[in-house]
């Protein structure tokens, strides 16, 4: 009686795991996110002023949040007509 | 800390399809990949007609990644959704269970043999070296690399289609709405902003959007 229920206490967890989900908050170590090499944008460095590629310091995440913020900025065209 | 999403207003898009052309040759994506598109409803009805501009919306619980089996997905922390080619088999597990139809598969040959799978990147590239040619090769541009938002939104003529941080996409929207004085019956609108402030006035009729 008491293996029957371990063996079902067994199956029940190994039934519930299988309905987990995998893991998806953003975890950025060596170089890979989620064991996926990729860079992140701010440490690459701006493009020149020819290229319009705006302005940031490289490897600095502010700075580049910034730079995309006043990008996005022009597009509301209600700021763009009373600047 | 941004989160990258898109927005489109429905109000505002014309169907000109420029987002589509604008994508296709920002990335070079082939004949037969559409990762972005406009869907449009009551097409012809007169003030019935309503247009959208989809692509991958870069979910926050993204299913494409909780079905992948071989887990090539992965999130950047600007909250956008990649994935690497290198790991998929294009088994189209994540056609299925995107509710946009974002995944797209191109013919890779003879027999409708399908290729890897290919998406919307928000102009991020891939996992390959930032603005590399093996990256633009495989995933396209990668504009944000470049401090640049998508080429869709940004050359959207009637700016129907808001791309970039959701905070501030969001503020973009709502000012736009209470310029206009509608919008604010959409189904979402009282889960994105809440209820409003007991007693406020909706702005003027008429006001122009």
């Amino acid at each position: 009686m008491r293996r029957a229920a371990l063996a079902l206490a067994v199956l029940a967890a190994v039934g519930i795991a299988g309905c987990g989900e995998s893991e998806q908050v953003v975890v950025y170590k060596q170089g890979k996110y989620q064991g996926k090499p990729d860079t992140r944008s701010w440490d690459n460095a701006p493009l020149g002023a020819e290229q319009r590629g705006g302005n940031w310091t490289t490897g600095d995440r502010t700075s580049w949040e910034t730079q995309i913020k006043s990008r996005q900025l022009s597009q509301n065209e209600y700021k763009r007509i009373e600047q | 800390m941004a989160r990258m999403k898109f927005l489109c207003d429905a109000e505002r898009c014309i169907e000109c399809n420029g987002c589509v052309t604008a994508c296709k040759n920002e990335n070079e994506v082939p004949w037969g990949v559409n990762r972005r598109r406009v869907v449009t409803i009551n097409d012809g009805v007169i003030g019935a007609e309503k247009s959208i501009s989809v692509a991958c919306m870069h979910c926050s619980d993204a299913p494409c990644m909780a079905v992948c089996p071989v887990d090539c997905f992965y999130r950047t922390d600007d909250g956008v959704v990649l994935h690497d080619k290198d790991l998929c088999i294009g088994c189209g597990y994540c056609f299925y269970a995107c509710p946009f139809g974002a995944p797209q598969f191109p013919q890779a040959g003879a027999f409708g043999l399908r290729g890897k799978m290919d998406k919307c990147t928000f102009c991020a590239g891939g996992p390959e070296a930032d603005r590399s040619e093996a990256e633009f090769k495989k995933y396209g541009r990668n504009r944000l690399a470049e401090g640049k938002l998508p080429a869709c939104a940004e050359m959207c003529s009637t700016k129907a289609l808001l791309g970039g941080d959701g905070d501030v996409v969001a503020d973009i929207y709502r000012e736009r709405v209470l310029r206009r004085g509608k919008g604010s019956e959409v189904w979402g609108w009282g889960t994105a902003y809440g209820p409003g402030k007991p007693g406020a006035q909706p702005p003027a009729a008429g006001a122009k959007s």
